[in-house]
């Protein structure tokens, strides 16, 4: 895969991927700080079908929403070994009731028994939160545990 | 009435209508500059409603649009920018100059307008309206298109091109001998290579200079760090717009940014007045036999404007659709045409057949050309299904 960088003078900088079906997907950073997601034509790869200009919470969540399946992926294979033990990701809903709460106050680990080992936010991975870390509505939580324990924590944290 | 009453009322009428003139232009997605220039015959000498007593106002008001609008254009690239476009793509931008420059000189010399006039048609049909370009390639969502950077870097190559135009219309408006002129180009490519070292060098220190978190320090700092560069250049005889502009460049980063914000309200305001002006100093009567050259050019110089966007997309490896895209991006002429016409007729250089000329082809241009760079979208697709149900391979044009 080859990301791409190519500086646009007096706009700012696109940067893109060309995916393995050939067509052309990235952003276009403008100097004041605006985004676009551009997503190239089939027929022309020069041309954009798309330019859908993002705010940076949108941009964010959407880098969050991509960038999860691949840190569940890396846990998931990390506990093969141990069944009985899985890794399940969370998308924190607008409504859920530990928006804008601490970590310590979801009391999850003793509740469900299953542990958050990660929370993804604006495209940055925050390994091992502490009990103190804030949540926010459209953070992408990585939780481990068993099966029931998983479903215990899903119900919990759009619920309370 | 007396004389300030009357100003007051004149300014404040021509200003609304400006306004109102903006608006509709906005309404319809189009540049707001041949608008002015429409209202500036209207009122102007020999127009419908012809002005008095502005005039005063008006020649300073459009000597600072003037500083401003080439002060904006430095602040729109940074030296970085400038210097790996010059090392990129000057191949591009030496074409661009010849095919684009050459059509407004001829003319210029057939028409027996001498050689002061084959310079400023010439630089009048050289340069595209980066203002116009950079918004019709943002409104059509072509930001993230491959020939885009391509039509940029030209753009950035036409902006270097004129630190050097300038100062030679500049000596030659003033009558100065070929050695002056060669001493004018030797001062400006000195100074230009000079701003852009200390730019790389030491851009964030003269950035910090200038700063200000106080908004209206900096913008008081910037306006007069700008008249001063700007009158200091005109009396070295290297233009007055020059100056501003290399400022402009000299100012990089985050203070760039934060400037460009700050000068926009107050680059629009005397800008708009200049244009006014010089629709102003435009007899209308002129016009009409004109129109047909002006109309005949524009034609010409389309035509190599395309072949030029083309012929560098096609240098990038861009197919087919997306030269035609690239060539019509870049067919727009606007503010910098007029502000070369502007110099010519103050300093005495342009007949007012000249400057009737240019009013009319940058009024077609800018309103054209947008017109063309939209049309070519349909146009573009259209081939490219067609390519790609072709049996030939695409590998043709």
């Amino acid at each position: 895969m080859n990301l791409e960088e190519t500086p646009l003078p007096g706009i700012g900088v696109r940067r893109d991927v060309m995916l393995a079906t050939g067509r052309r997907v990235g952003v276009v950073v403008k100097r004041d700080g605006g985004m676009e997601l551009i997503i190239s034509e089939r027929q022309d790869p020069d041309a954009c079908q798309a330019a859908i200009p993002l705010t940076n919470e949108e941009a964010a969540a959407i880098g969050g929403m991509l960038g999860a399946p691949q840190l569940v992926a890396d846990l998931t294979a990390e506990h093969r070994d141990l069944p009985g033990v899985s890794t399940q990701q969370f998308v924190l809903s607008q409504d859920s009731p530990y928006a804008d709460r601490t970590l310590g106050d979801t009391h999850l680990r003793t509740r469900t028994h299953a542990s958050i080992v990660a929370i993804s936010r604006s495209g940055q991975v925050h390994a091992s939160p502490p009990p103190s870390f804030e949540l926010a509505a459209g953070d992408v939580v990585i939780v481990v545990g068993t099966p029931d324990g998983l479903d215990k924590a899903a119900h919990l944290l759009n619920n309370g | 009435m007396d004389h300030t009453t009357l100003v007051l009322i004149e300014l404040g009428a021509v200003f609304l209508g400006l306004g109102i003139l903006g608006r509709v232009a906005a309404r319809i997605g189009m540049s707001p500059v041949p608008l002015y220039l429409l209202g500036g015959l209207v009122f102007g000498h020999g127009g419908l409603v012809p002005l008095s007593g502005i005039e005063e106002f008006g020649d300073i008001a459009s000597e600072l649009g003037v500083v401003l609008l080439l002060l904006m254009l430095g602040l729109e690239y940074t030296a970085k920018e400038l210097v790996t476009g010059l090392r990129r793509s000057w191949v591009a931008g030496l074409t661009d100059l010849v095919l684009n420059f050459v059509p407004g000189a001829a003319l210029a010399l057939i028409l027996g307008w001498g050689t002061l006039g084959a310079l400023v048609l010439g630089g009048v049909t050289y340069i595209s309206s980066s203002g116009i370009v950079a918004k019709v390639l943002t409104d059509l969502g072509r930001l993230g298109n491959r020939e885009t950077p391509v039509v940029l870097s030209i753009l950035v190559l036409e902006d270097l091109v004129m630190a050097v135009y300038l100062p030679i219309l500049t000596a030659a408006l003033a009558g100065v001998s070929f050695l002056g002129g060669l001493r004018a180009v030797g001062v400006a490519l000195l100074a230009v290579t000079a701003v852009l070292l200390l730019a790389l060098r030491f851009g964030p220190q003269i950035s910090r200079l200038i700063h200000s978190p106080d908004q209206e320090n900096f913008l008081l700092k910037l306006i007069g760090a700008a008249l001063l560069v700007a009158g200091v250049a005109a009396a070295l005889q290297v233009s007055a717009a020059v100056g501003a502009f290399l400022l402009g460049i000299a100012i990089s980063g985050s203070t760039a940014h934060s400037a460009a914000k700050v000068l926009a309200p107050l680059r629009d305001l005397f800008a708009a007045m200049f244009f006014v002006v010089f629709g102003i100093n435009t007899d209308p009567s002129t016009i009409p036999p004109v129109f047909l050259l002006a109309l005949a050019l524009a034609a010409l110089t389309s035509a190599t404007k395309v072949a030029t966007g083309a012929w560098a997309a096609r240098r990038a490896g861009i197919g087919l659709p997306g030269r035609i895209r690239a060539g019509t991006a870049l067919i727009a002429r606007g503010e910098f045409s007029i502000v070369i016409a502007g110099l010519a007729v103050a300093g005495g250089g342009a007949s007012p057949e000249l400057a009737a000329l240019a009013t009319t082809y940058v009024m077609l241009l800018a309103v054209l050309g947008p017109v063309a760079t939209r049309a070519a979208e349909p146009l573009a697709r259209a081939l490219a299904s067609h390519l790609r149900h072709s049996p030939r391979p695409a590998g043709i044009g």
